[in-house]
C-alpha cells in the first residue's frame, strides 16, 4: 500500500469519525448530565434523515430540506421526551433500556408505516455534486467535504457552548453533581428537556447530512447507534471533548483497519484465507481497541469528574 | 370460462345461495388455500411486498382463483428469523390446513421451512429463495422454484465479462454464505485475472476505504453482489467517487426494489438476470402494465417469479380438474409447467429448478423518468444450474 492511498484513507476515516462524532455527541451528553441511557438515539438520526429527504423532496431544495429538518428534528425530540423518556429518569438503567429499545421497535415500523419500506433518496446539493481528484481515478466527493467541515464546525461550536457559556457551565456540573444542581436552584428538569432536545437535533442533523451518501431506510440507525456508544464509552462517558477524540479515532481505526488487515494478513497465510479473516479482524478491530482502551483507563479517555 | 366472472361476483357475495353454487363449480367446494411466506418487517420488507404484490396481481387476473377453483391467500411474515417463520408455517399446515405455500424472499428462511412444508406432504414453490442446496443431493419432489439457483445468477455476470473481453477484474461482497458464493459463482465462467477480492461487513455503512483500493487498483471491471440498503450504500458511493468509467456488474444490486433510491447513481450500471420489465413478450407487456397501475411502483424479479408461480399453479390445479388429493397428479401438472411465463420460455428441469435463459441487464431511464433495468443482450440460453446432475428426483411420491 503506498503513501498516497494511505493518506486518502485516513481522510476517508476522519469523514466517518466526524459523522459518528455528530451521533455519539448527543448520546454523551445526554448519558453524562442526566445518567440516562437512550438507547433510541439512533433512530432519532434515522428520523433526522427521513425528515431531511421528505422535507428536501417536498421543496425541491436540500438547503430548505435541511433548514426544515432541524427545527422538525428538535421539535421530535422534545415530543419523545415529553412522552415517554420524561418518566424514566427516576428509573433504573434497565427500565431506561428496556424502554428506550420499545421506542426503536416502534419508530422503526413507524417510518416504514409512513414511508414505505423501500429505501429513500436525497440528492446531493447541486452546488456540492462535484469531486476533487485526489489521487489518479478517484475523486474526493465535495459533499463529504462539506460533511468534514459541518462536523468539525459543530464540534467548535459545542465545545464553545459546553466551555464558555453559562448554559454549558450547568451542563457541565449536572454531569458532575445534579441533585447538588437542583439544590442550588436551578431547574434540573428543565436543563435535562435542553440538553435532550439539543442532543436529538444534533443526531438529526447527523442524519440529514448522511442521507445523500447512505441510505435512508427503517434500521439505518442502528448500527451507527453501536459505535456511537463504543465512542462514548472509549471517550469518557459525558465528556464532549472525549467523545471527539474518540470518535475520530474509531473512524480512522474502522476504516484503515479495513483497508489495511487483510494485506496485512496476507504475510501470514494465504492470499483467499487472509482476505476472509482479515475481513474479520477488521470489523473486531474498533472493539479490540475499546477493550485495550478500558483496561487501561476504565473511566474512558477524558473522564468527567464526579 | 364464460360462466366464470358470474360465479366469483355470486361467490364473493357471501350469501346462502352462493356457497349453495360453489360446490357445483369444483370438487369439495373449499377454497384451495395458500401459504404466501413474505417478509413484511425489518429492513427487507420492501422485496417481501414486491413477492406479495406479484402473487396478488396474478390471482386478481385470474380472478382470484386457481383452476377454477376459489383461492384464500394467508400471507405470513417470516420477520427474517427462521424461528419465525418455522412456527408460523407450522400453524398454516397444521391449523389452516394450507393446500400450497408459495413466496420465500431468503434462503435461510426457506432452508428452516423446506422440511416442516414437505414432510407434511405439501408442495412448496419458492418464488425468489434459490440455494444449491436443495438443487443437487437435496433435491426433493415437494418443492419446486419459479426463480433460479443463486449460482447461476453470478455465473452469468462472469459470462457476460468473459464475453466483454474484461481481463482484470475487481471482486467484492459481503463476508457470508451469500457473498462467497457469489464469488465463487462468477469465478466459475471467469477466466481472467481476479485483481482482489474484498469481503466487506453484512452492516457496512460507509465504502470508502473500499473505493479507494479500487481506484488505485485500476481493474477493467468490478463485480459486486450487495443486497439491499448495502447496494443503495455502495452504488451513490460509487458514482460519487467517480468511479463510473469502470464498469459495473453486479447482481442483485441494482433492481427494481432499490432503484428509487438509487436513481441516477445506478444508471448503466449491469445486472445479470432472468427477467426484466422491458422484455417483449405479451404476457410481460400485461404483467409490468397493470402491475404498475394496481401498485404504483416497478415491478423487480420478486414480483414477476411470484406472478409465475401464480400462473403456474392456476395451470396445474386446472390439469388435475381441481383435485388435489391425488399428489401424484398434481406433482406432474406442476411439472408440465404449461402456462406462459412473463421470460418467455420456461420448463422446469429434473430437480424441478426452471431451466432458462440469463440475460445481461443494464440499468436505464423510462420515459415517465422511473428507472428499471433492460435486457442488453442474452448471456446464457436455456441454461441449467450446475447441481441438477447430482439431484436423484424420486419418480413416484
Amino acid at each position: 500500500m503506498n503513501t498516497t492511498l494511505l493518506l486518502v484513507q485516513a481522510l476517508n476515516g476522519l469523514q466517518f469519525g466526524v459523522l459518528l462524532f455528530l451521533v455519539a455527541a448527543g448520546l454523551t451528553l445526554v448519558f453524562g448530565v442526566m445518567d440516562f441511557i437512550n438507547l433510541a438515539h439512533g433512530v432519532q438520526y434515522m428520523v433526522g434523515a427521513y425528515l431531511g429527504a421528505a422535507l428536501a423532496a417536498m421543496t425541491g431544495s436540500f438547503w430548505l430540506g435541511l433548514l426544515l429538518a432541524l427545527p422538525a428534528a428538535l421539535v421530535f425530540g422534545l415530543l419523545l421526551e415529553w412522552l415517554v423518556f420524561r418518566h424514566l429518569y427516576a428509573r433504573d438503567h434497565l427500565s431506561q433500556v428496556l424502554a428506550t429499545f420499545g421506542v426503536i421497535l416502534f419508530l422503526n415500523e413507524g417510518v416504514k408505516a409512513v414511508f414505505g419500506a423501500a429505501p429513500l433518496q436525497m440528492p446531493v446539493p447541486e452546488a456540492l455534486s462535484g469531486g476533487v481528484p485526489i489521487m489518479e481515478g478517484l475523486l474526493y466527493p465535495t459533499y463529504r467535504l462539506a460533511i468534514l467541515a459541518a462536523g468539525l464546525l459543530s464540534a467548535g461550536l459545542l465545545w464553545f457552548l459546553v466551555e464558555r457559556t453559562r448554559a454549558g457551565m450547568l451542563v457541565r456540573a449536572g454531569a458532575s453533581n445534579a441533585p447538588m444542581l437542583g439544590a442550588l436552584g436551578v431547574d434540573v428538569n428543565r436543563l435535562f428537556m435542553l440538553v435532550f432536545g439539543f442532543g436529538a437535533m444534533l443526531a438529526g442533523f447527523a442524519g440529514v447530512m448522511a442521507a445523500p451518501i447512505l441510505s435512508v431506510e427503517p434500521g439505518m440507525g442502528d448500527n451507527l447507534l453501536i459505535l456511537a456508544f463504543v465512542v462514548i464509552v472509549i471517550g469518557g462517558i459525558g465528556s464532549v471533548r472525549g467523545a471527539f477524540i474518540a470518535a475520530l479515532l474509531v473512524g480512522l481505526v474502522e476504516t484503515i483497519g479495513r483497508a489495511m488487515l487483510p494485506d496485512l494478513m496476507r504475510l501470514m497465510l494465504d492470499p483467499s484465507a487472509a482476505r476472509q479473516t482479515g475481513a474479520a479482524l477488521a470489523s473486531m478491530l474498533v472493539y479490540v481497541v475499546m477493550a485495550v482502551i478500558l483496561a487501561v483507563r476504565p473511566a474512558g479517555l477524558f473522564p468527567v469528574r464526579r | 370460462m364464460a360462466s366464470l366472472p358470474l360465479l366469483t361476483r355470486r361467490a364473493t357475495l357471501g350469501t346462502g345461495a352462493a356457497l349453495l353454487a360453489t360446490p357445483a363449480l369444483a370438487q369439495g367446494g373449499a377454497p384451495i388455500k395458500v401459504g404466501l411466506v413474505a417478509v413484511q418487517t425489518g429492513p427487507q420488507a420492501a422485496l417481501g411486498t414486491q413477492l406479495r404484490d406479484g402473487w396478488t396481481l396474478g390471482l386478481r387476473q385470474l380472478n382470484n382463483q386457481l383452476g377454477g377453483r376459489p383461492v384464500e391467500t394467508l400471507v405470513i411474515d417470516d420477520e427474517l428469523r427462521p424461528d419465525v417463520a418455522v412456527t408460523k408455517v407450522r400453524a398454516a399446515l397444521e391449523r389452516d390446513r394450507v393446500d400450497f405455500v408459495v413466496g420465500v424472499v431468503f434462503s435461510n428462511i426457506l432452508q428452516a421451512i423446506m422440511r416442516p412444508v414437505t414432510e407434511a406432504n405439501t408442495f412448496l414453490i419458492s418464488t425468489n429463495a434459490g440455494p444449491s442446496t436443495f438443487a443437487g443431493r437435496g433435491c426433493n419432489p415437494y418443492f419446486f422454484t419459479t426463480s433460479y439457483n443463486n449460482d447461476q445468477v453470478h455465473s452469468v455476470m462472469g459470462q457476460a465479462a468473459q464475453d466483454e473481453g474484461y481481463r482484470r477484474v475487481f471482486l467484492m461482497t459481503p463476508n457470508y454464505q451469500a457473498g462467497r458464493d457469489a464469488m465463487a459463482g462468477f469465478k466459475s465462467r471467469f477466466r481472467g485475472e481476479v485483481v482482489d477480492e474484498i469481503y466487506v461487513p453484512l452492516n457496512q455503512l460507509d465504502f470508502s476505504a473500499e473505493l479507494a483500493r479500487i481506484a488505485s487498483a485500476r481493474p477493467d471491471a468490478v463485480f459486486t453482489f450487495m443486497p439491499g440498503g448495502l447496494g443503495v450504500n455502495l452504488v451513490r458511493q460509487y458514482r460519487q467517487a467517480g468511479l463510473a468509467n469502470i464498469p459495473f456488474l453486479s447482481t442483485f444490486t441494482v433492481d427494481e426494489a432499490t432503484l428509487p433510491a438509487q436513481g441516477e447513481a445506478a444508471l448503466g450500471f449491469f445486472a445479470g438476470a432472468n427477467w426484466a420489465p422491458n422484455m417483449d413478450n405479451e404476457p410481460n407487456k400485461r404483467f409490468v402494465r397493470e402491475f404498475e397501475a394496481a401498485f404504483n411502483y416497478v415491478p423487480a424479479t420478486y414480483a414477476a417469479q411470484s406472478y409465475d408461480a401464480a400462473n403456474l399453479l392456476n395451470s396445474a390445479v386446472r390439469r388435475v380438474n381441481g383435485n388435489l388429493s391425488d399428489k401424484n397428479a398434481l406433482r406432474q401438472a406442476i411439472e408440465a409447467a404449461d402456462f406462459q411465463s412473463v421470460r418467455g420460455p420456461f420448463r422446469f428441469g429434473t430437480n424441478h429448478y426452471p431451466v432458462q435463459d440469463f440475460w445481461l441487464c443494464r440499468v436505464a431511464r423510462r420515459p415517465d423518468g422511473k428507472f428499471q433495468t433492460e435486457t442488453v443482450r442474452r448471456v446464457l440460453e436455456a441454461n441449467v444450474d450446475p447441481w441438477a446432475g447430482e439431484c436423484r428426483m424420486p419418480a413416484r411420491l
